[in-house]
């Protein structure tokens, strides 16, 4: 990011930021459509991915309205490559067993709720009230998978070493999500985006509260971040996500309706 | 609905004579249309007949939900994702909502859900066809959704409540479902590209005896319905099913202007129905006895999701325990 861009362009960037990161985990969560270890799983997973997918494309259609390049807010989701993405790595990275997929949800959770939050009180009345619905979706999912960090945490001796090994993997991509560039420095200053001394706080009182109560150990203050995701540089992984998720726009792309 | 082939156990059927007074007094209930519930006395068989029903009614629910998840990572637009996952978040429901229904007969759903993984007990022969193309996620809504719609509505007046109730409830979302399914290759046939319109011509093509199979073999050959029909489990024949859905299919599918893979298939002014052409019936119990394109892989994908999944609901109890502890510790 150059040091001159406006705030709209930061806007624009920002609300991509947020509608890829939402499109992204909605799209690995539904990679496990008939995989998950119990049907009530399976339920709760394909309603997360719904508030997630359902998010983003709010998030995509006010997008595809400040950007006004004729593009809308399928084509942002369906026609974009990886290098213009801008989902946060943790979102990308694959499934695994239950405890990454629930470590990654999460991770993402306390980082979206807290900065859900911050959006509701937002003086554009657009991102406020997408905001508002989505705080309340969010707050839910942050329980349930802070409940089941817990579970597996403090369950058995199998769960515990699993999620143990799920916290220490994914914790190199956790910087990338939580700590602020200038975009999300300048969607403060306009009084959009939270604090982001705030925001790295919230969630590192609260994901380390949850570790402790899990009987895990967080990882080490100052272990090495993976970064990337907000230039457009990905892990190897998103470029499989998005050849599947944008299959049928690519191959038929005179198709106007589906 | 999605269950063929229901075992009774009756070779024939009891005369009231020949019934015991609790049996004859239940079969009078029946027959007077008053709905059994759970705490009622029950013959054995019927007890029975129900849970094989009602399992492989639910087993057919999840399972059907495979062929959905192979596309909705490829779904088109944000529109049909949101529907087409939103559609598998119903049946995982509908799944639930059917084994504790069948709970209530004294049931396990884990032990039932053993017997599907260990081949024992069956799903509709349908999810055992795969979904080559996103046209196909039209044609299950609209073609097998709508086949299930056909036996479900008819099921909502079975003598059994919970499994009554649990259909009337399911029949209002199937019938959401069947209309965006059907919407879908609306669209396609009507705005969409050459290609679009042959791949969905070619989704009907490969569903459309696939379909007419969910109704079960043809009464002659249908030896358990007789019982079930006596005790309401079951209130229409598997012909007659068949008939009705066929005859409220054609007329959707001119209008999408495609055609069906039946050269037989034309109207009959004098019967007041379409008749249709024979269906293959060898297809259709090699698809049963587990031949299917696709009846490994089903069943692969469910013992993984569950057996893969038993260290997590081991922890799950193990917390659950640990903290009912720590509370009576606490009090």
């Amino acid at each position: 990011m150059s040091n001159d861009i406006t705030q709209n362009e930061a806007l624009q960037e920002y609300l991509l930021r947020l509608a890829d990161s939402d499109m992204i985990l909605g799209q690995r969560l539904c990679e496990l459509c008939g995989k998950a270890p119990a049907l009530e799983e399976e339920m709760a997973l394909m309603n997360v991915a719904l508030d997630l997918v359902g998010q983003a494309r709010n998030w995509y259609e006010y997008a595809a309205e400040l950007l006004d390049d004729g593009r809308s807010a399928d084509d942002l989701a369906f026609r974009r490559d990886a290098q213009y993405y801008r989902n946060a790595l943790m979102v990308e990275q694959p499934n695994g067993d239950y405890a990454v997929t629930m470590a990654r949800q999460f991770f993402f959770d306390a980082w979206h709720y807290f900065t859900l939050q911050a959006l509701t009180k937002a003086p554009d009345e657009r991102i406020a009230s997408i905001a508002a619905k989505a705080t309340k979706e969010s707050q839910y999912h942050l329980r349930r998978s802070s409940e089941w960090v817990r579970r597996l945490g403090d369950g058995t001796e199998e769960s515990h070493e699993r999620m143990q090994a799920a916290v220490d993997d994914l914790w190199r991509f956790t910087g990338d999500m939580i700590e602020a560039d200038e975009v999300e420095r300048q969607m403060f200053e306009a009084g959009i985006g939270p604090d982001p001394e705030q925001l790295v706080a919230d969630w590192k009182g609260l994901v380390n509260e949850v570790l402790t109560e899990a009987t895990l150990t967080p990882p080490p203050e100052g272990a090495w971040m993976y970064r990337g995701a907000k230039e457009g540089h990905h892990t190897e992984h998103l470029g499989f996500i998005l050849a599947e998720m944008q299959f049928l726009p690519r191959a038929y792309p005179d198709a106007k309706t589906w | 609905m999605y269950a063929q082939l229901v075992e009774t156990g009756a070779k024939r059927l009891k005369t009231l004579e020949e019934m015991s007074p609790e049996e004859r007094e239940f079969q009078m209930k029946v027959d007077a249309e008053t709905k059994i519930e759970a705490k009622n006395w029950m013959p054995e068989g019927y007890r029975k007949t129900l849970v094989r029903q009602m399992s492989q009614h639910a087993h057919s629910e999840v399972v059907g939900m495979l062929p959905e998840g192979n596309w909705v990572t490829r779904a088109p637009t944000l529109k049909r994702k949101l529907q087409l996952m939103a559609k598998i978040q119903d049946e995982a429901g509908h799944g639930l909502y059917l084994y504790s229904a069948m709970e209530t007969l004294g049931a396990d759903r884990d032990e039932e859900i053993d017997k599907l993984h260990e081949g024992k007990v069956k799903y509709s022969s349908i999810f055992n066809y795969p979904t080559l193309s996103w046209a196909d996620m039209g044609t299950v809504g609209w073609l097998v959704d709508g086949a299930a719609i056909v036996n479900q509505v008819v099921l909502q007046r079975t003598s059994y409540g919970p499994y009554s109730r649990a259909m009337i409830r399911i029949c209002k979302e199937e019938s959401f479902h069947q209309r965006q399914g059907y919407q879908i290759l609306l669209d396609m046939m009507r705005e969409g590209t050459e290609e679009q319109k042959q791949m969905v011509q070619d989704s009907i093509n490969r569903f459309w005896w696939p379909a007419l199979m969910m109704f079960g073999p043809s009464d002659a050959d249908s030896p358990n319905s007789q019982q079930s029909m006596a005790w309401k489990i079951k209130r229409k024949s598997n012909d007659e099913l068949r008939q009705m859905f066929i005859d409220q299919t054609v007329p959707q599918l001119e209008f999408l202007g495609c055609t069906a893979p039946d050269p037989d298939l034309k109207w009959n002014d004098e019967r007041g129905h379409y008749d249709f052409g024979e269906i293959d019936w060898q297809e259709f119990y090699e698809v049963l006895k587990g031949n299917g394109p696709c009846n490994k892989e089903r069943i692969e994908t469910r013992k993984n999701a569950i057996n893969g999944g038993a260290w997590v609901r081991e922890a799950a109890k193990a917390y659950a325990e640990k903290q009912q502890q720590k509370q009576q510790n606490a009090a």
